[in-house]
């Protein structure tokens, strides 16, 4: 069975509910969650399908590892019920569709995928990395972010060609057959999505931050504390691998920042509201960027730190203009790496 | 001819007339589909007075004269149908006042929009005027002479409602003023006096020669932002429209559909400009438009787009050089960009004509609308760059061309800035007692049909 089945049985026996009663966007009680959880089991139309951000939290808040988010949306993509406005839906799968603009090349390790972000490229060519050797484009890209839209067919359609893709052109003569994932959600595809799809993946993929650490560690005499407060906004992506979620910590330490203890942050972190954008849930947007940036503002932070590039075009702005400096993480070790120590 | 030239050198100097062909070759032509003709003399006048100078000569020796700014309308119409002297004005190119109270800059007949905008960044921060989505070489003067609209128009109307003043040499070397400067010697409307500027506005320089004018300028905000509207039925364009421009928070509204890239082909592209003092203010007007479709969102059937930080510049700049860079797409020197202004009602109708002609004719294509003046009427544009050098593609174009003049009318608009073939079938389309009117308007100013012949002439 597929580790990301949904097991109805799990679900029947739960008397939690947290999956529901926990979530950030949804205001469900314990009776109304109950409810709305038996719909969910027998496939039912169900407010949840409706109104359901797509934030994957589910996932997390699931006491007992069982997978509510894909059931979720399996159910909308089976009964219709997208998420975001069909135009939008439609010119997202477009948009970055595979359209055969491939290169095969042999590369040194470290071999890293910067998934769909071409101005990724710029932080590898910090004081930190070398220009290790990427790739990019839309035939390597891992199509994840369809969930958002209720479609998971189309990740179904596309992700075995182009896993073939990455191994084919970029891997298969790599030495430690690892692959750097820069976005958590390549990450995610590679160890959850694919695997509990019978999708056979040919390389190892390494969680970035892991590497990014390790490399600090190797360096600790270049590195200079930054001595600043720091706030995370951890991306949605990452809950689909929250295992690797200890690295920001880690990192954090090394580079000599402290991570403010905020409302927002680790389990209750807040959506960045692109996606929600897309969805036409305006009002919410604006709420939960609001809260999550007043939260920032209370904590008295010099940067806020981001992994996923999509955060970061979202918030960035918003951020500067109460004086926070947005950076990615990569760049924010970039920024502590200095002369090696005398 | 001779004579002539003499005389002219004796106007301007030896040093800006010309009859040779290696100069007149680059005045018989512009880059749309028109055929070219040779003009006997180019001339570069400095003054008013040399222009007048110019026009009385023409008139003494019945000789034609055609003005020129930009050359830009990629229309022919500077083109010298008849030949004789073509007038280029970009030596007249002084910015002679700006007016920070009232608003407003004079200018000489020259001046380009690229020239009047970097002087406002530099000396006037404060101010902004309308640029038109062309070459930043376009000028002031023949853009309002073809009704031309640009990043404010949304808000204002078209660049010939923001004249508010002209100083023009009639065809039979008068020089005459419309507006305020003619009673005062300010510059700063043409409200209360009987509306004179609309004898040379829209005439393609049929009437008279404009070498100065006075166009509105607008207080500069610190900050913009841009809004993608996406849907995949165009019978809901107006509509939106509508419920845009009803909240008054948008400055420029645009529309754009085309094949490529793949990710554009098939949606309607809502293009919704915001400008503000702060960061509350702009966070209050993007609330208000989302909030203006939302019934769209609601039904599923049109969203706002993502727009990448990255992109946002070149679609807040303007002029917009991704129309610029579309035009030579094809290498070969060719670019038509005709349009039509249509009530906005009407957007359905010829946007599926226009792709229709466009996937009959045209391999690469681009639909680019503009709302003017808060959705009273649109500019509505078909562009498509060809191959100069392929006569096959040149025939196509010229067919795309002639079908969709024939689309713009007959879906209830009038042909903007047309080519001679457009004027003549907008003519046909005219009322008799207005195309009267205006054959006895243009007789009785240019008696000796010496103004631009060829244009606005009625068989």
């Amino acid at each position: 069975m597929s580790r990301l089945k949904f097991d109805k049985k799990i679900c029947a026996s739960c008397e939690t509910y947290d999956c529901l009663v926990k979530c950030r966007y949804q205001y469900l009680d314990l009776e109304k969650a109950k409810e709305e959880r038996w719909k969910l089991i027998k496939g039912e139309d169900s407010i949840v399908l409706t109104d359901c951000v797509t934030c994957y939290s589910c996932e997390e808040y699931c006491s007992y590892g069982n997978h509510p988010f894909y059931q979720i949306v399996d159910l909308q993509e089976e009964k219709g019920i997208y998420p975001a406005p069909k135009p939008i839906t439609n010119q997202q799968i477009k948009s970055v569709a595979p359209i055969g603009k491939r290169k095969a090349e042999e590369l040194d390790d470290p071999v890293v995928s910067l998934c769909a972000f071409p101005e990724a490229k710029r932080s590898l060519k910090g004081n930190f990395f070398d220009g290790p050797p990427s790739f990019i484009g839309r035939d390597y890209f891992c199509n994840l972010m369809y969930l958002h839209f209720g479609k998971s067919s189309v990740i179904k359609e596309r992700l075995p060609r182009i896993i073939d893709n990455i191994w084919n052109d970029k891997m298969s003569k790599s030495e430690s057959k690892e692959l750097l994932c820069y976005h958590d959600e390549c990450f995610g595809t590679f160890t959850s999505w694919a695997p509990a799809y019978d999708i056979d993946v040919p390389f190892k993929p390494i969680y970035f931050y892991e590497y990014l650490y390790n490399q600090l560690r190797e360096n600790a005499d270049h590195i200079n504390p930054l001595n600043s407060k720091v706030a995370y906004q951890r991306p949605c992506s990452n809950r689909l691998c929250p295992e690797q979620q200890h690295w920001v910590d880690d990192i954090f330490e090394l580079v000599g920042v402290e991570r403010v203890k905020r409302q927002f942050d680790r389990d209750e972190a807040l959506c960045c509201g692109s996606i929600l954008r897309m969805q036409g849930r305006d009002d919410l947007a604006h709420d939960l960027q609001k809260k999550n940036i007043e939260d920032m503002v209370a904590a008295d932070v010099e940067f806020c730190v981001f992994n996923c590039p999509f955060c970061y075009y979202t918030l960035s702005e918003m951020v500067k203009e109460k004086n926070i400096k947005p950076i990615m993480m990569v760049d924010l070790c970039n920024l502590a790496w200095g002369d090696p120590k005398k | 001819m001779g004579n002539v030239y003499n005389s002219l050198v004796e106007i301007v100097g030896a040093e800006y007339v010309s009859n040779q062909p290696e100069e007149t070759f680059f005045y018989s032509r512009d880059p749309g589909l028109s055929e070219p003709h040779n003009p006997d003399f180019v001339v570069m006048p400095k003054t008013t007075e040399e222009v007048q100078k110019i026009v009385l000569l023409a008139n003494q020796e019945k000789i034609p004269i055609v003005p020129m700014g930009g050359s830009l309308t990629l229309s022919g119409l500077c083109i010298p149908l008849k030949n004789g002297i073509v007038l280029d004005l970009k030596r007249m190119n002084h910015i002679l006042e700006i007016n920070e109270q009232s608003r407003y800059a004079l200018v000489e007949a020259g001046v380009s929009h690229g020239v009047l905008q970097s002087y406002l960044n530099r000396k006037h921060p404060r101010l902004m005027h309308s640029a038109p989505d062309a070459p930043p070489m376009n000028t002031v003067a023949g853009n309002v002479a073809i009704h031309g609209s640009g990043h404010l128009s949304q808000e204002t109307g078209f660049h010939s409602e923001m004249v508010q003043g002209l100083e023009v040499v009639l065809p039979t070397g008068e020089i005459c003023y419309t507006g305020s400067c003619s009673v005062v010697p300010k510059w700063f409307a043409r409200a209360p006096l009987p509306d004179l500027a609309g004898l040379f506005l829209g005439w393609l320089g049929t009437t008279g020669i404009m070498t100065k004018l006075s166009i509105r300028l607008y207080p500069k905000p610190l900050k913009k932002d841009v809004l993608m509207f996406v849907t995949e039925n165009p019978d809901y364009m107006p509509d939106i429209i509508y419920n845009v421009t009803e909240t008054k928070m948008a400055e420029d509204v645009n529309l754009f559909a085309q094949p490529k890239p793949d990710w554009a082909e098939g949606f309607q592209h809502t293009v919704i400009n915001i400008t503000g003092n702060s960061e509350e203010e702009m966070s209050f007007k993007r609330r208000l438009i989302r909030r203006s479709l939302h019934k769209y969102i609601h039904n599923k059937v049109g969203g706002f787009m993502f727009v990448l930080p990255m992109i946002k510049p070149g679609m807040m700049e303007a002029p917009m050089r991704t129309l610029s860079n579309f035009a030579d797409v094809e290498k070969g020197g060719g670019f038509e960009y005709i349009g039509v202004i249509i009530p906005t009602e009407n957007f359905p109708i010829l946007y599926r004509d226009a792709i229709q002609i466009a996937e009959k004719y045209r391999p690469k294509w681009s639909i680019m609308c503009r709302v003017i003046g808060r959705g009273h009427s649109m500019m509505f544009s078909y562009a498509w760059p060809f191959n100069r050098a392929d006569p096959d593609d040149m025939e196509m174009a010229k067919k795309a061309l002639h079908e969709s003049n024939i689309s713009g009318l007959k879906s209830g608009g009038v042909i903007w800035k047309p080519e001679v073939e457009g004027q003549r079938m907008m003519m046909e389309a005219m009322d008799p007692h207005t195309l009267k009117l205006l054959q006895t308007i243009k007789k009785t100013l240019d008696p000796n049909g010496i103004m631009n012949p060829g244009n606005w002439e009625a068989k």
